[in-house]
């Protein structure tokens, strides 16, 4: 079960403006090199890649490694030119993709 | 040759001078509340004080705390129905914001019925198998200590405000019984370090008061939400002894006396801890 991410970002920008946007997610991120109380290993299973895009444009990306911590918090910035939606995407080992989406508007 | 030797001295004496100058700034910024007549402490300081600045902020910040994850789970899980009844948390106690206000800060309370005081992970389990005939979750399940966690949430920035006098005086003798005792084969006492030694470093940290209003605390070690009771039986395990089962009756009465030791101090859950 994924939990919601959570994401901040202002509602609003004029245009121009360089905004930041703060981004966490909840995952174990096991690096895969514990071992459990029977001596094997712990399969890794991380997120492996974080990708923002901004009206299907991609904005920022980054890959993760497993010396990640559980639970990565993810800070960048972005130039607003036009209003628009992000779409942010958390990449899991095994395939599977959290997605979120969030809207900003230009000031009058 | 000489003066080279000057030269490190001078460079000595300059590291002394300003690694004590150091020490001292940094406790002359742990701010405390000033604790009642009667009270162990003089001025009673949250573990808050105690981490560094980086720590700090990551709780500070309401997105970055990932203490929060955990907060977010238990408030969907208080609207799940569950069990035989039909019910959720939600059915009986409505919304949360209002009807939990307050409630984390006076846990453990004295229940009439069961004649001992209870904490927030059992009277949980007590309205989940009573109330909502479900499962009672297991201690240390995420469940638990996320639904802990959000109770608890609703009174952050509130003072701690535990009840110890009439039925709980005795539970309050025995939790500073146990806190006094040294135990295990490093022979410590929570006094040892908590109270004698506090705002010391052990090893590469300080030692805090070991106050509980920030529990349940995500600990960065653990990467994860960690609830008190599983702290005490983390700190007995590290004085090397046997530690006392979580939801045993020592550990809750000692969670009333080490509550009492910061009687006043802010809920701050979730907290950030090292």
């Amino acid at each position: 079960m994924a939990d919601k991410p959570r994401i901040k970002l202002p509602k609003e920008a004029a245009k121009g403006d360089v905004i930041q946007i703060k981004t966490l997610v909840s995952h174990v991120m096991e690096s895969g090199q514990r071992k459990d109380a029977q001596g094997k290993a712990i399969p890794r299973k991380i997120i492996n890649k974080f990708a923002c895009e901004f009206n299907g444009k991609p904005l920022f990306a980054c890959a993760l490694e497993p010396a990640i911590s559980a639970n990565p918090y993810i800070q960048f910035n972005a130039k607003v030119d036009e209003a628009g939606t992000f779409k942010f995407s958390w990449t899991d080992d095994d395939g599977t993709v959290i997605t979120a989406e969030e809207k900003i508007a230009l000031k009058a | 040759m000489t003066s080279r030797y000057v030269g490190l001295f001078a460079v000595a004496a300059a590291a002394i001078v300003l690694t004590g100058a150091g020490i001292s700034a940094q406790e002359a910024e742990r701010k405390g509340i000033p604790a009642p007549p009667g009270h162990v402490f003089k001025t009673i300081i949250s573990g808050y004080e105690f981490r560094s600045k980086e720590t700090r902020a990551l709780q500070d910040d309401d997105l970055e705390n990932p203490g929060f994850l955990a907060v977010e789970r238990a408030a969907d899980a208080w609207k799940k129905v569950e069990g035989s009844e039909g019910k959720s948390c939600a059915s009986c106690h409505g919304e949360a914001e209002t009807t939990m206000k307050g409630v984390g800060a006076a846990m453990p309370k004295w229940d009439d019925r069961l004649k001992k005081p209870v904490n927030l992970e059992q009277r949980i389990n007590i309205c989940r198998t009573e109330k909502m005939k479900a499962e009672p979750w297991a201690f240390k399940s995420q469940a638990l200590t996320d639904m802990t966690a959000f109770v608890r949430f609703q009174s952050r920035g509130m003072p701690v405000a535990v009840k110890t006098d009439g039925p709980m005086s005795p539970w309050f003798e025995r939790g500073k019984q146990i806190y006094y005792t040294r135990v295990g084969q490093l022979d410590l006492a929570c006094a040892s370090c908590h109270e004698r030694n506090n705002g010391k470093f052990m090893r590469a940290d300080f030692l805090s008061q070991g106050q509980t209003n920030g529990f349940p605390t995500y600990r960065l070690r653990d990467q994860r939400l960690v609830p008190l009771h599983e702290r005490f039986e983390g700190c007995m395990f590290d004085v090397r002894a046997e530690p006392y089962k979580p939801l045993s009756d020592e550990f809750l009465a000692l969670e009333v006396y080490v509550a009492w030791r910061g009687i006043g101090l802010p809920v701050e859950t979730p907290s950030v801890r090292n």
